[in-house]
């Protein structure tokens, strides 16, 4: 084909290829919140408590071990799984139960947890259990919240105060 | 006509309308791989330019990109519109070149290392346009990072969880230093020599694309920059999740699915999904033929089979049989694609060497030898009868020539145009045939990547060995289409014949004039 013929086929290629590049570059929009809703972030980074006590060895204990092993305190590493639940007027909108990480189940674990829920006047509860060997809410909140639409709303529990931010 | 699956032939379609737009030279669709080079030139070039006015600090990046698009627009703004339209179209392109070779089933056999080698880079490009959009630090910015840092988390060996960083006064100055580093230089450096190492395995590789088609592709961005040039969303503030994202979908099509999966889920599908595609040369596998062999008796070490070997499957050492010569070659076997080219590189591949005895030639295909080829000539000279008598020598990989075969044509195939010697085309006309017509793999589209070229080279004289010059061209008819253009070859033969006709009419004219 003559080559000025082909300049009009080339625009159009061009357009078309230009047309993909700039449409998926930012169409479709994607909705993260419908109309009317907000974001609740539940976080958490916390050390469940040890499952068992420590416990003193007794002098017979500590001679059937190696003199470089003798510690007078048996602490077993294991640390307890923690329960947490989002209650939100009353219904359960999160809830989990996480295993400590590691080879020996010693160590702490991290929540970051993005829950939708509609924007207006709430009752929120939320409750962390720490202690396998207590039943029911150990570090407890609940109170009155008020959410815009879009608003992101973070529930941090912290793990030295044993308290929840909610910001 | 052979059986063409639906993808390739509709992707032959999509070529041909390509040919007719830009000619075969420009025909973006076989400059896929130097289209993205090229477009991460622009995007280099941009992105120094962008750096000079970005502002690496947490309150003030926003502001810097701001300022650059808003209040620099005809210099920055461009630039940055430029930087983010090349990053979408490299992959496009990329998208686009892999969709290629597999329509065309060129990923698997000798092929498997480039492929293999190539799906991590879409990877690689990929997360390095993340990165780029977390400098930005607008609303898309801070779902992005939240969003990749969910993903990390889904790893037990990470120490701490990567999403609390994005808590109120947990993040600095500092995350942006090291998104700049992993930006700016981690990520391009180790995509660079993914890159490198993609194409390792091929000789003559050509990274620049061809200027008619840089010229209109940078024309083309520059036109969409200036129409609806790149701008953010609203600064990044903790306390909004906005509801809608005008997502880039080229870089960020699986964060969506964080919304339903976990983290761990979204990491099985695209592990899954990379693995798979990784696999793909083997599903099934497809077989190369046998290396080809050195006959160094034959072999006077003039180094151009290794000078034509498209996948450098060739070295040349020192000799080693104490002949006269310097050099000798070496097949490296994992390497050869068993394309034949270096047959038709070798000087002794000459046909009319050896006529009372067997022809051995200095590197040769086991499967298909130089003399049996000559032996094929020999046949197919001896059953053509009638006028306009024509040998075709096709190429195995473009067109199908079954049924061709005629009382005056004959069908001789090869591996690969490159590996006819010009020699034999000589050699058919000198014994017979009024004319040779070679048939090959469209132009600019070679399956072997440089048998057209080298064969056109030689044909020319510009390459060695080169077609004596005494040889009639006019009796030598050339013709290359896809395997869907059976049609458009019987007509190309029928012309050719004519035109043989016309020859031989204006041959017996002459004649007869001398002869008055």
């Amino acid at each position: 084909m003559n080559k000025v013929l082909r300049i009009p086929l080339q625009i159009f290629n061009y357009a078309v290829f230009m047309g993909l590049v700039w449409y998926f570059s930012i169409y479709p929009p994607y909705h993260q919140l419908e109309d009317n809703q907000a974001m609740i972030t539940f976080t958490l980074g916390h050390v469940g408590k040890q499952v068992k006590e420590c416990r003193k060895l007794s002098q017979e204990e500590l001679l059937k071990l190696p003199p470089n092993m003798r510690a007078p305190m048996d602490c077993p590493r294991e640390r307890s799984p923690i329960t947490m639940e989002l209650q939100l007027d009353g219904k359960v909108i999160f809830s989990k139960a996480a295993a400590p990480l590691g080879l020996f189940k010693d160590q702490g674990i991290d929540v970051y947890q993005n829950i939708k829920v509609p924007a207006g006047d709430h009752r929120l509860l939320v409750w962390v259990n720490d202690d396998i060997n207590v039943k029911g809410p150990i570090y407890r909140q609940e109170q009155a919240i008020s959410l815009k639409p879009e608003q992101h709303m973070i529930i941090e529990f912290n793990s030295e105060s044993g308290r929840f931010r909610i910001k | 006509m052979s059986y063409i699956n639906p993808v390739k032939r509709g992707y032959l379609a999509l070529e041909n309308w390509f040919n007719i737009s830009f000619g075969h030279d420009w025909n973006p669709l076989y400059h896929l791989g130097t289209l993205s080079f090229f477009f991460f030139w622009i995007i280099f070039v941009s992105g120094l330019y962008l750096f000079v006015f970005f502002d690496t600090s947490l309150s003030g990046a926003y502001a810097s990109v701001e300022y650059m698009t808003h209040e620099q627009w005809y210099a920055a703004g461009v630039m940055r519109s430029l930087h983010r339209y090349a990053s979408d179209a490299v992959v496009l392109t990329i998208i686009l070149h892999m969709f290629r070779e597999f329509s065309l089933d060129r990923y698997r056999g000798f092929r498997w290392f480039s492929w293999l080698t190539g799906v991590p880079n879409l990877w690689f490009v990929v997360t390095l346009g993340i990165t780029g959009y977390w400098l930005v630090w607008d609303e898309l910015a801070l779902y992005v990072a939240i969003k990749s840092s969910q993903l990390m988390d889904a790893f037990p060996f990470l120490p701490a969880s990567m999403s609390r960083n994005f808590l109120e006064s947990q993040i600095n100055d500092r995350f942006f230093t090291l998104m700049g580093f992993l930006h700016l230089l981690g990520q391009p450096v180790i995509l660079f020599f993914a890159l490198w190492i993609h194409v390792k395995r091929l000789s003559d590789v050509s990274i620049i694309a061809p200027r008619g088609l840089a010229v209109g592709s940078f024309l083309a961005l520059l036109a969409l920059s200036l129409i609806a040039p790149a701008v953010s969303h609203e600064a990044a503030d903790l306390a909004k999740t906005p509801a809608v994202l005008n997502f880039d979908w080229f870089y960020l099509n699986i964060y969506p699915l964080l919304d339903q999966w976990t983290s761990g889920q979204v990491w099985i599908l695209t592990l899954g999904v990379t693995t798979f595609l990784m696999l793909m040369p083997w599903l099934p596998p497809k077989k190369t033929g046998p290396a080809a062999v050195v006959h160094l008796d034959e072999c006077n070490g003039c180094e151009q089979c290794a000078r034509d070997c498209p996948f450098d499957a060739i070295n040349v050492q020192q000799r080693t049989d104490g002949a006269r010569w310097e050099h000798e070659v070496v097949v490296l076997d994992h390497l050869c694609a068993a394309c034949g080219i270096c047959v038709g590189s070798c000087h002794s591949s000459n046909p009319f060497r050896h006529a009372k005895k067997e022809l051995v030639t200095g590197i040769d295909m086991p499967q298909m030898p130089i003399n049996d080829i000559r032996d094929h000539v020999d046949a197919a000279l001896a059953q053509l009868k009638g006028e306009n008598r024509v040998v075709i020598f096709g190429c195995d990989n473009a067109l199908d020539f079954s049924g061709l075969e005629s009382s005056n044509i004959a069908v001789v195939s090869y591996f690969c145009a490159g590996m006819i010697p010009p020699t034999m085309i000589e050699y058919a006309l000198k014994h017979g045939a009024d004319g040779v017509f070679v048939t090959g793999c469209r132009t600019g589209d070679c399956y072997y990547r440089h048998g057209n070229r080298w064969f056109d080279e030689r044909l020319e004289g510009r390459r060695q060995p080169g077609l004596r010059k005494r040889a009639d061209r006019r009796r030598i008819g050339i013709f290359r289409a896809a395997e869907t253009d059976c049609k458009k070859l019987r007509r190309a033969l029928a012309r050719f014949q004519a035109g043989l006709a016309q020859l031989k009419q204006e041959h017996v004219t002459t004649g007869e004039a001398k002869h008055e």
